[in-house]
């Protein structure tokens, strides 16, 4: 077993670990929604990791290649790409409609205001 | 590097720099995967991740207020949760195929057969836009259908707040 052949999951693990952390532990919404970004970048590097093949090259073919790269695993994760710039943009577009009804983009402050509503 | 700078958007307050790192974590990233042979991914993620998240993080910290308020509990839990999550996930880790082989098995499966009919059969090159456009037209159909339900969704989202406002 060669540490080299798990430096790359092991960074993305630290990247997930962390997007996770930020997601769970932070109040404020638009971090949260950094959080998720950096999360999701994390599942790009462990889709992308294994795709790449030593001494090989970018999957377009060409003459006086022989070796490319793994192009179904670049495939799936354009398509994540995309989609996670289509969460966040809902999110965020979320942010603000919440920042209007409640003047506020603190979790913490959200429920005590939600409370007090109740109490009403 | 990369590390870092998701540690400091974890320690940063101030929303503005949150953004304005996260723009350049996402530039990284893009080298990264340029690095591992995804230029394609790369391409994406520098214009979407670096460029259209970051223009809609800022337009949303327009309209709301920039600064993060200090946390009221300790993060105990959540560490805990994180952490535990992640010895979880490197243990996980051990049992996948070494880096760099072209031995492993996602690359005995339907990838050489991409690259070796995928010019024949659509007349693209870049076998990733083939598979992307030809192989996987429906898939792509769909997440275009995700796209334009977000639109909706922020567009549905963002008028009502104008009516009101008209009110």
């Amino acid at each position: 077993m060669e540490i080299v052949d798990y430096v790359n999951y092991w960074i993305a693990m630290l990247l997930l670990v962390t997007g996770l952390f930020i997601v769970i532990a932070r109040g404020n919404l638009v971090k949260k929604l950094v959080g998720l970004g950096i999360f999701q970048t994390s599942v790009y590097l462990i889709y992308i990791s294994p795709a790449k093949i030593l001494g090989a090259t970018a999957p377009i073919i060409a003459p006086g290649y022989t070796l490319y790269s793994n192009p179904l695993p670049h495939v799936l994760i354009l398509t994540a790409i995309v989609v996670g710039v289509a969460t966040i943009a809902l999110g965020l577009a979320l942010v603000v409609r919440i920042h209007e009804a409640f003047g506020t983009i603190e979790e913490d402050a959200i429920n005590a205001l939600a409370q007090g509503d109740d109490v009403e | 590097m990369m590390a870092a700078a998701a540690l400091a958007i974890v320690r940063t307050r101030n929303l503005f720099s949150v953004v304005v790192v996260c723009s350049h974590y996402s530039f990284l990233i893009a080298s990264v995967l340029l690095v591992l042979d995804a230029v394609d991914v790369a391409m994406t993620e520098a214009s979407v991740g670096a460029g259209i998240t970051t223009v809609l993080m800022l337009g949303t910290l327009y309209l709301t207020r920039g600064e993060e308020a200090a946390p009221m509990h300790r993060p105990l839990v959540p560490l805990a949760v994180a952490l535990v999550t992640g010895g979880l996930l490197v243990y996980g880790t051990l049992g996948l195929p070494e880096f760099g082989s072209p031995e492993s098995v996602i690359h005995q499966h339907v990838a050489p057969r991409y690259l070796e009919q995928g010019p024949a059969e659509t007349g693209v090159p870049n076998v990733v836009t083939a598979v992307l456009a030809s192989y996987r037209g429906f898939d792509t159909l769909g997440e275009t259908v995700v796209i334009f339900t977000g639109g909706v969704g922020v567009i549905a989202l963002l008028r009502r707040r104008r009516r009101r406002r008209e009110d």
